[in-house]
């Protein structure tokens, strides 16, 4: 049965569409047939970081919109046969999308995908709103600093509220995804820890996903992380989230702070 | 079968029982508060007939016979006084009703008789004067019940805001605002198990974050006012 995935944050610049789109990979990597959906309209990115921003054609809204067939608009991943994009339109605002087209599109998704991940704008307006309205999981994003956490908290209880789901009386099932996870930081007492985090938002931790150079080169050179160097530690991190989504038990690692040969040699001089 | 049985003896019944009057607290001059009542009578003559009044003489210094006079002019125009309130015992001659005490202040709805009698019939049952939330209140969420006492299994998230008419309860960390009493009630609390409020209100008196002790912080504790003085004390 398909699945809708809101990727959600509230705060803008957490991760969200590097989220997206390296759990998107990831998922088509393990034979996963997946559609990523690009929901901020006017200011989309997804398009960019799955490397397909010179073959748009149609977009979001002209499906919505009933100007374009869905087959016409979906982008086929170039690398991953599994992965699909239905990218957002740069020229229109949120105010394009309508809460009946957007059912119209998801349930059309629903009969050809095994994941549809809704790829939400930041902020709690319409475009936000309508990413989560159908979504039957909600990652979200949350960066360890006491903004992003209070912002996740506000979107959890929109996630509790606004959605079909909590409408019905059901439940969104909702994980935390932590990204820009700085060991050294951390452990200097400069962000807020794991602890805290999930204290404050009472809801299940996903994975850690650790700040790295890595996300930013895979971004730059338009390839989810976890397609571009799977071995590097944040694609690990995304793997294990997705594995988890799949319903695997895998323990939780805490990145800690790698310490070069020389420094390690060096703190032990010292003292 | 003994037919002699002992006396028995007969046990004499006492109960208290309250009742609903209507209370007049007549205002000087008494000629014109009485021209009101003929006026009252006038709309709707029946309006006192056969209902308990009681006088309230707090506003006014009748003497004793003043206060005859008063009495027999309601009972000219078909007003029968149940009892006194607000003189002094010793204007109270034992022809008049007695001094009544204690009253306490109730609603009544001004209604035509018949349509009372209606609504009487569907009695709703009573609200509960207690609200129950079982989830964490989030941000941005705001949770009003103003008849009576909230309380929250779970953590009330920064950003969020509970607003009670009674106590307020957080069993978990409240890091949002919790105003308690806002209709008026002092002796309203507030209590929770972690205390990281931005902002706590009783009765309208407030403290934000900045006037609560750092020694709080983290720890379980309840807020009331001291007269006009919040007062935030550890719970252990």
């Amino acid at each position: 049965m398909a699945k809708v995935l809101v990727v959600t944050s509230g705060k803008g610049g957490v991760g969200k569409t590097t989220s997206t789109a390296a759990l998107g990979a990831a998922l088509a990597q393990m034979g996963q047939r997946v559609v990523v959906i690009d929901f901020d309209v006017g200011l989309r990115n997804l398009d960019l970081v799955l490397g397909a921003e010179r073959r748009v054609v149609f977009d979001l809204i002209n499906v919505v919109q009933g100007v374009a067939k869905l087959q016409q608009a979906l982008i086929r991943d170039k690398r991953l046969e599994n992965l699909w994009l239905l990218p957002a339109s740069q020229t229109r605002d949120k105010d394009a999308l309508t809460d009946e087209g957007i059912s119209r599109v998801i349930a059309e998704l629903r009969t050809k995908f095994d994941w549809i991940l809704c790829d939400s704008p930041a902020g709690i307006e319409r475009g936000a709103m309508l990413a989560m309205r159908y979504a039957d999981e909600a990652v979200i994003v949350t960066n360890p600093e006491v903004s992003s956490v209070r912002d996740s908290d506000r979107i959890i209880g929109m996630l509790d509220s606004k959605t079909v789901k909590a409408e019905r009386g059901e439940f969104v099932a909702k994980h935390i995804l932590i990204t820009r996870y700085d060991a050294g930081r951390a452990s200097r007492g400069e962000m807020l820890g794991i602890e805290d985090i999930l204290e404050i938002l009472a809801t299940p931790l996903l994975g850690i996903i650790p700040e790295s150079q890595d996300v930013l080169r895979a971004s730059n050179v338009g390839s989810p992380v976890t397609l571009h160097n799977a071995d590097s530690p944040p694609a690990r991190a995304y793997i294990d989230a997705v594995n988890r989504l799949l319903g695997e038990t895998i323990a939780m690692t805490v990145p800690t702070e790698r310490k070069s040969f020389m420094s390690r040699l060096l703190g032990r001089r010292a003292a | 079968m003994n037919a002699v049985t002992p006396p028995t003896r007969q046990l004499i019944r006492m109960r208290g029982r309250s009742y609903v009057a209507f209370v007049f607290s007549p205002v000087v001059p008494v000629a014109g508060w009485l021209e009101e009542i003929d006026a009252t009578l006038g709309r709707s003559p029946g309006f006192f007939a056969g209902k308990p009044v009681v006088l309230d003489l707090s506003a006014l210094q009748l003497s004793q016979s003043g206060i005859a006079h008063l009495i027999s002019s309601l009972e000219q125009r078909g007003i029968r006084i149940l009892g006194l309130e607000g003189v002094d015992e010793e204007h109270v001659t034992t022809s008049m009703p007695p001094l009544l005490t204690g009253g306490r202040n109730c609603m009544l709805a001004q209604n035509d008789p018949k349509e009372s009698r209606e609504k009487e019939q569907p009695k709703a049952k009573p609200k509960p004067a207690s609200l129950l939330i079982e989830s964490p209140v989030r941000s941005g969420q705001s949770v009003v019940f103003t008849e009576g006492d909230i309380t929250v299994l779970g953590s009330v998230g920064s950003g969020a805001e509970l607003v009670a008419g009674g106590s307020i309860h957080v069993y978990g960390a409240l890091r949002g605002r919790a105003m308690a009493g806002i209709e008026g009630n002092a002796a309203a609390r507030i209590f929770c198990q972690k205390i990281e409020a931005e902002l706590l209100a009783i009765d309208g008196f407030y403290r934000t974050a900045e006037d609560i002790s750092d020694s709080l912080r983290h720890r379980p504790a309840q807020a009331w006012l001291a007269g006009n003085v919040m007062r935030i004390e550890p719970l252990n």
